[in-house]
């Protein structure tokens, strides 16, 4: 063991002194494994900072909860059958909402998009989300003021509005928005809850944090075109658990509102979020895939390059090497050293390859947010080691079985 | 007892479907304190006595004993071992490590002989000393004479304290002048109980040593004890 360690400080030496002595080749072979780690490391740290922000605000939507539409999200359904179904009204809402023994919650949706105002201050193409006071119960919503508008504010269509932490953030800057009144496509409504902030970025306008929320019955007297347009019945079941449950039980109570006989397939679409996270999982990984293609590519090319010039390292120190051999250096003593040496070199690259991904992943926060993981750090340097290693064997290899009298006589 | 003891050893060289025989059948015994010089013309199969003597190649055929222990049986690590601990090496075109200093390189053998650093760095400056180098530790090989080059190979070979010293040509690439200088050098080792073996086409050099072994085609032609030239027995206040 202490040999060993001896060994490896002195092997570390020498490699140390080869590299010192050829500087500029040094650091051209580093900026191979420099952009590959760069790369891996940002690629890896910007994948993740995305996912982490899907995932956040997936859970914005809750895993329990069923959305009963006219469209499916995510369907083998062709599109022209799913338009010629019929459109969900609020009469068919109060029918489910009757008979869904399941549901902790059952509340209908329609959305409108207007343009929100407060004095000069105005944000265009918000989605106005219509429903009722259970609406909230369909949510994990928090409040940073306020409440949900009540059940009697709904029943009457007052002209109340709850609105998201980002409409907030835009039109009250630096004053509280409670009680005070915003017009949504130019009429007045009085704000009575701002949320805390929910979603993440990812989601766009569909983040809970960009929307404003009203009574479903002002979105009907306000903006009469809606009459006519499909709602959605936002369902909540009691824990996931009983998710499967729920949905087959409302499967059944919408055929049933729908009058469907046993032959006839689903005029409704009954949607999860699940669905959602399985085709962000298959996104994800083609962007992962090819991530890991140019990644792999970039370090191959990196690898090639050093195992190209540790070649020539080894060749220009024949003379050397024999010189070694002849006073006493073992074979595995010089496939240490070679091998020391490209891992340094690796190694050096990869730090200076994390640095400069730490400094991108910081710069890519300011339009996305990144995470930088211990995760894509070890990722780095083991890269790095592996890649120095892996290029160095060869070469180190041809050193090492070097015949000492060869080699001393070569020119 | 003697320090090497070599019999019947042939080297044939393969170069296409010709075979060279470097050497054919040398037997040869070498005591310790001795002072051996190999003579030859070109290719005669000195360098080729030289490798084999110093572990660095081996025979095609034939016996090897080195300190009544045979060589041929030995794995590679052993006898990088021998090489390391036994042998000291001195070249003609002296093999230093061109971008380090003289102190570098001659604590090199020591680094493999796992001598710790402190312990290295003393002996290989003593030995510097010992060939006259004090004032030139810290110069590398393109800072120094081809003289003082050559004595920084004889303390690289020195300072493992080793059995035997094998030195092939090492004048051949000095003038006369310095050459005389290295071989005073030689004589004082000698003297201190070394033992070496020294090639050389020169006779004025072969005189400095005891015993000539004349080679021709791979067989050894003579081998006789010789009247030494007179060495002045002063310490070494040359130039350096
Ligand atoms: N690696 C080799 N492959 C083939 N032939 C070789 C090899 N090494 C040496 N020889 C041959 O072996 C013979 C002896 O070579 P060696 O180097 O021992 O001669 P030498 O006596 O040292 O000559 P010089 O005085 O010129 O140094 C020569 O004929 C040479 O061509
Ligand atoms: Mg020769």
């Amino acid at each position: 063991m202490r040999v060993l360690l001896f060994e490896l400080k002195e092997g570390l030496m020498i490699a140390l002194r080869a590299i010192a002595s050829n500087k500029i080749r040094a650091m051209l072979t580093m900026l191979g494994i420099f952009i590959g780690v760069t790369v891996v490391v940002t690629m890896s740290t910007a994948i993740k900072g995305i996912d982490n922000s899907f995932q956040q605000g997936i859970s914005s939507l809750g895993s329990d909860v069923l959305y009963i539409d006219k469209w499916a999200w995510f369907s083998n359904v062709e599109w022209w059958k799913m338009r010629n179904r019929k459109n969900i009204t609020m009469e068919e809402f109060e029918k489910f909402k009757n008979l869904a023994k399941l549901p902790v919650a059952v509340a209908p949706v329609i959305n409108s998009v207007q343009t929100v105002k407060y004095q000069e201050r105005r944000v265009e193409n918000v989605f106005i989300n219509g429903s009722n006071a259970d609406y909230v119960k369909t949510t994990n919503f928090t409040f940073a003021e306020g409440r949900f508008y009540s059940e009697i504010e709904s029943n009457s269509s007052r002209q109340v509005a709850v609105i998201g932490s980002e409409i907030a953030k835009k039109l009250f800057p630096n004053l509280s928005a409670l009680d005070k009144t915003i017009k949504i496509g130019g009429e007045n409504f009085r704000v009575v809850g701002v949320l805390a902030e929910q979603g993440s970025f990812i989601l766009g306008p569909w983040n809970p944090d960009n929307q404003v929320y009203v009574p479903i019955g002002t979105i009907f007297k306000n903006f009469a075109s809606n009459r006519w347009r499909s709602i959605t019945i936002n369902v909540r079941a009691a824990g996931p658990a009983m998710v499967e449950e729920t949905k087959a039980e409302a499967e059944g109570v919408m055929r049933k509102v729908r009058g469907l006989s046993y032959d006839q397939e689903n005029d409704f679409s009954i949607n999860q979020q699940e669905g959602l996270q399985e085709n962000y999982n298959s996104v994800v990984g083609v962007i992962q895939i090819a991530g890991l293609f140019i990644t792999g590519l970039s370090l191959f090319v990196g690898a090639i390059g050093i195992m190209n010039i540790m070649f020539v390292s080894v060749k220009e120190r024949t003379k050397e090497i024999g010189l070694r051999k002849a006073i006493g250096a073992k074979r595995r003593t010089i496939l240490a050293q070679f091998l020391l040496e490209s891992s340094v070199i690796c190694l050096v690259g990869g730090f200076a390859g994390l640095i400069a991904a730490v400094i991108l992943s910081m710069l890519i926060n300011q339009f996305i947010p990144t995470s930088i993981q211990i995760g894509s750090v070890v990722l780095g340097i083991s890269i790095s080691l592996i890649t120095g290693i892996i290029s160095g064997l060869a070469p180190a290899y041809t050193a090492a079985k070097m015949d000492p009298v060869e080699a001393l006589r070569y020119e | 007892m003697n320090i090497i003891n070599i019999e019947h050893i042939a080297k044939i060289y393969k170069v296409g479907f010709e075979e060279v025989h470097a050497l054919r059948d040398v037997s040869l015994k070498i005591d310790k304190n001795e002072y051996v010089a190999i003579m030859g013309p070109s290719g005669s199969g000195k360098s080729t006595l030289m490798n084999i003597l110093g572990c660095l190649d081996t025979p095609t055929s034939g016996k090897y004993e080195f300190k009544g222990v045979s060589v041929s049986d030995m794995s590679d690590n052993e006898l990088a071992k021998i090489r390391n601990k036994e042998i000291g090496f001195v070249f003609q075109t002296f093999n230093l490590l061109a971008r380090s200093d003289a102190v570098h390189n001659v604590e090199l053998p020591l680094i493999y002989a796992g001598v710790p650093t402190a312990e290295r760095r003393e002996r290989a400056i003593q030995a510097l000393i010992d060939v006259g180098l004090k004032d030139r530790l810290h110069h590398k090989p393109n800072e120094l004479s081809g003289g003082q080059r050559q004595r920084v190979a004889i303390a690289r070979a020195l300072v493992t304290n080793p059995s035997i010293i094998l030195a092939d040509e090492p004048t051949g690439n000095l003038d006369s002048k310095t050459g005389e200088e290295i071989m005073v050098l030689f004589h004082e080792i000698h003297e201190k109980g070394n033992t070496i073996i020294l090639v050389t086409h020169e006779e004025y050099i072969a005189e400095h040593a005891a015993r000539i072994v004349r080679l021709k085609d791979g067989l050894i032609e003579s081998d006789e004890r010789v009247e030494r030239r007179y060495i002045p027995k002063t310490k070494n206040t040359l130039v350096t």
